[in-house]
């Protein structure tokens, strides 16, 4: 049982990435998240529940391969707030919880009666967090957003491609992982704020202000000496501008859809990455400094291009690597997750036991602690998984009464 | 007071983890960027303060390096070795990013720090964690993500044009489970008194930080594909970016599907007098008074979900040709749709929304007299705020005062 953070207990509305991501980190640490779900939808709100990747040919809420992934250790109870009694129930919960954490659309959890004004009245030093697109606040509050929408408005989109195409933006919700790690970081300063003080608070999060606010340069250099990032040549987001490095990018290799990221950090660089292609056009004047290198970086690519397509992506790897040179393969899936000894030395897959599922691999966390290191053992919750468990050991109630609750239609 | 004040962190400057300092100094606590004499090499990257190049000039230095303050060491010489020393005797965390075995050459390491402080966090980024010697191997961001698979999932329908990488997001991402970690640690060393060595790769951060490509293959064995501007899938899917009528983007999201949305979709149409070149409008009515669910996995075999599933993006498709970005964005929202204009960062920074939740935070220089507006808080915190209230600090500012006070001055 993991125990860094053992002592906390999270009333968990949260669902999807943008929201479930964020609990996961506080459950691999061993916090107590009881995820609430509604009987009555079947749990549905979260998308992820019914849809693929399946282990097998069987479909279901229970089946999901991304719903797993993001709930591992958690804990999940149903819970019938349409009734008075799943709102006493609610109610027992927020009083013995330390966070309450939700990414619904503004105002959902306050039509339920369970605002901040209320919670705080529940439990005075509550934490509460929400977490939505444009958050709680503002003109857009009331827009709907998923992680697409979130890293277009917020300039993510934009700055990923190549000049003269339309963006290429993000082929994931980059901003639902992204704004869960930003739920998580609100959650675990609010829970250092209310140890220090005794002060609980409510954290109102926009992932399009967690999304602008990784622009920092290209923002201050548009404040600061008015230069947009929309113009001619940009973006470009395989080269890099700060500080500018040539060659940078992605080439195409020996192979269908195989590739090699190589970047030359300085003339040190340069010089082993010309010794190891021993061509004549890396003599040339033309690519001798840093300015020549950039001021003619299209052709530099051509050029690069040409000696990488004749090789495969792990030739060049290797032999610039041996130079001493940055160079990566573009690992697919199967190569990172199976082939790649430095992500299964580091426990990066852990195996986690589903009710339904059975053993399934999942995301670990990508840091080691000494002392009080993750641990993912759990799959996710079946819907209603633990009512029992968490009804009988948390608020009290005894078996008969969770069955009572059960048949009532209030769980 | 807000939520870290107090809490003492140093931090050995170096590009992957400047954000992590940020993170935590921006949140009150009292970040100690060390740096080598000459300074960081960070110092001298673009884009510069009126794009005149110089050692205090650089805005992505001032932009990482915000309320923290600065001293130079030379960890390499035993006289600043012991400064360094009782620096660390008096902070709680030593977030650093040096290569491997550096920290433990110097006798610096974890294993001689908690001589000085029993209970100290220590946060190690690199490459791919301290125990893989492929950490020793050269890298920069784009090596990391190559080889962490974002790239593989980034790009163009296209698959003769390259994978593309986002911006710095590799370096980004390990620095937010660095933060991530030191908070967790932070909150077990309240009850427990204890500190410890977190160790965190930039390889394994990215790696579990690609959404359906690793769950895909760990799930069932399925390899996603990359698609322009949309998510990479397993079974390929229709675009859903649109150039609007002044050449920006927007992106459609998913488009509609409930018949409350093909109402609206129908009765906006009707507002901008659009009916009549839609022939397809017709099928939006349908979908409108559609009665029980509209069951989208029967699209295959029922051509009556297919034409009205088809007219909703055929619609969005002839509107967004007559509307500028922002304007086809706004309109689609205020109809229900989840749709987002493709803003570039300094269109989002200026839109009236980001403005509203006050992400424009300007911040007075002394030195130049200059006040800046710098963007703003990731996430709002009402009792314990996230604050601006000192520019990076220039090389060496800090040195003098900071070991004054810790009684080893020169």
């Amino acid at each position: 049982m993991p125990e860094a953070l053992s002592s906390f207990r999270i009333c968990d509305f949260t669902g999807q990435l943008a929201g479930a991501g964020a609990t996961k980190w506080l459950a691999s640490f061993g916090a107590e998240v009881i995820r609430i779900e509604d009987p009555v939808r079947q749990g549905r709100w979260d998308i992820l529940r019914g849809i693929p990747p399946f282990v097998d040919e069987r479909r279901g809420i229970n089946l999901g391969g991304g719903f797993n992934n993001h709930n591992t250790n958690k804990y999940g109870i149903t819970l019938n707030l349409r009734t008075e009694r799943g709102k006493e129930l609610l109610t027992d919960l927020i009083r013995v919880s330390d966070v309450v954490s939700e990414n619904f659309a503004k105002g959902v959890l306050a039509r339920w009666g369970f605002g901040y004004d209320e919670l705080k009245a529940i439990k005075p030093d509550i934490i509460y967090v929400s977490n939505c697109g444009f958050g709680h606040v503002g003109p857009y509050s009331d827009f709907k957003t998923w992680g697409p929408i979130v890293q277009a408005v917020s300039g993510l989109t934009f700055s990923n491609g190549l000049p003269d195409h339309e963006p290429a933006g993000w082929g994931y919700s980059f901003m639902d992982h992204t704004g869960a790690y930003y739920m998580a970081m609100a959650i675990l300063l609010a829970l250092i704020h209310r140890q220090r003080t005794g002060e609980g608070q409510w954290v109102d999060l926009a992932c399009t202000d967690s999304a602008l606010s990784l622009h920092g340069p290209a923002l201050l250099d548009w404040t600061v000496n008015g230069r947009p990032a929309r113009r001619e040549g940009q973006p470009h987001s395989n080269r890099n501008q700060w500080p500018a490095m040539a060659p940078h990018g992605i080439y195409p290799c020996l192979g269908e859809d195989a590739w090699v990221a190589i970047a030359c950090r300085d003339a040190s660089d340069w010089q082993a990455l010309t010794r190891v292609i021993d061509e004549q056009w890396c003599a040339g004047s033309a690519f001798e400094d840093l300015h020549s290198r950039c001021a003619a970086q299209d052709a530099l690519d051509s050029h690069l291009s040409g000696w990488t397509a004749s090789r495969s992506k792990f030739d060049v790897e290797h032999v610039l690597r041996g130079a001493g040179v940055p160079a990566a393969a573009v690992l697919t899936p199967e190569e990172r997750i199976d082939l790649d000894p430095s992500t299964a030395d580091y426990d990066l897959w852990p195996t986690v036991s589903h009710a339904e599922m059975g053993e399934v691999r999942v995301d670990g966390q990508p840091v080691h602690f000494s002392k009080t290191d993750w641990q993912l053992e759990r799959g996710g919750p079946c819907l209603g998984e633990h009512n029992e468990e968490i009804l009988t050991r948390v608020l009290g109630l005894s078996a008969d009464e969770v069955a009572e609750l059960t048949a009532d239609g209030v769980l | 007071m807000t939520a870290l004040t107090g809490l003492r962190v140093v931090e050995l400057a170096r590009e992957p983890i400047a954000l992590a300092g940020k993170l935590l100094a921006d949140m009150g606590a009292e970040v100690i960027l060390v740096e080598p004499p000459g300074g960081d090499p960070c110092r001298t990257y673009p884009p510069f303060l009126d794009d005149e190049p110089g050692e205090e000039r650089s805005l992505y230095w001032w932009h990482y390096h915000t309320n923290k303050r600065g001293v130079v060491l030379d960890l390499d010489a035993a006289a600043d070795a012991e400064r360094f020393r009782a620096l660390i005797a008096s902070a709680d965390v030593l977030l650093e990013a040096e290569p491997r075995s550096r920290l433990a050459t110097l006798d610096l390491d974890y294993a001689q720090l908690v001589e000085q402080r029993s209970d100290l966090i220590h946060v190690s980024v690199t490459p791919f964690g301290r125990k893989d010697s492929k950490s020793d191997l050269p890298y920069t961001d784009l090596t990391i993500m190559a080889g962490a698979g974002p790239p593989w999932s980034c790009g163009y329908d296209d698959h003769s044009l390259p994978p593309i990488r986002g911006q710095q997001q590799g370096y980004q991402t390990a620095a937010h489970f660095a933060v991530l970690s030191i908070l967790t640690a932070a909150l077990y060393r309240m009850t427990s008194g204890e500190g410890q060595f977190i160790d965190v790769s930039m390889h394994a951060a990215s790696n579990v930080t690609t959404e359906a490509a690793s769950y895909a293959w760990l799930v069932s064995q399925a390899t996603v594909q990359r698609q322009t501007g949309r998510h990479a899938a397993v079974t390929l899917t229709g675009a859903t970016q649109q150039r609007c009528a002044d050449g920006r983007y927007a992106n459609t999201g998913v488009p509609p599907r409930f018949p409350d949305e093909f109402g609206r979709l129908l009765a906006w149409l009707g507002e901008l007098g659009l009916v009549e070149e839609l022939p397809e409008s017709v099928f939006l009515e349908m979908g409108a008074n559609w009665e029980g669910p509209f069951d989208l996995s029967k699209i295959a075999e029922d051509d009556t979900i297919a034409a009205i599933f088809g007219a909703g993006r055929e619609a969005l498709q002839l509107i967004a040709s007559r509307l500028a970005a922002q304007e086809y964005f706004i309109g689609c929202q205020r109809a229900g749709l989840s749709v987002g204009v493709i803003n570039s960062p300094e269109e989002a920074f200026e839109d009236e929304h980001f403005k509203a939740r006050g992400f424009q935070v300007p911040l007075h220089h002394d030195d130049i007299d200059r006040t800046i507006t710098y963007p703003g808080a990731p996430y709002q915190l009402h009792a314990s705020p996230w604050q601006l209230t000192r520019r990076a600090p220039k090389l060496g500012e800090h040195t003098d005062e900071i070991f004054a006070k810790l009684g080893v001055a020169d």
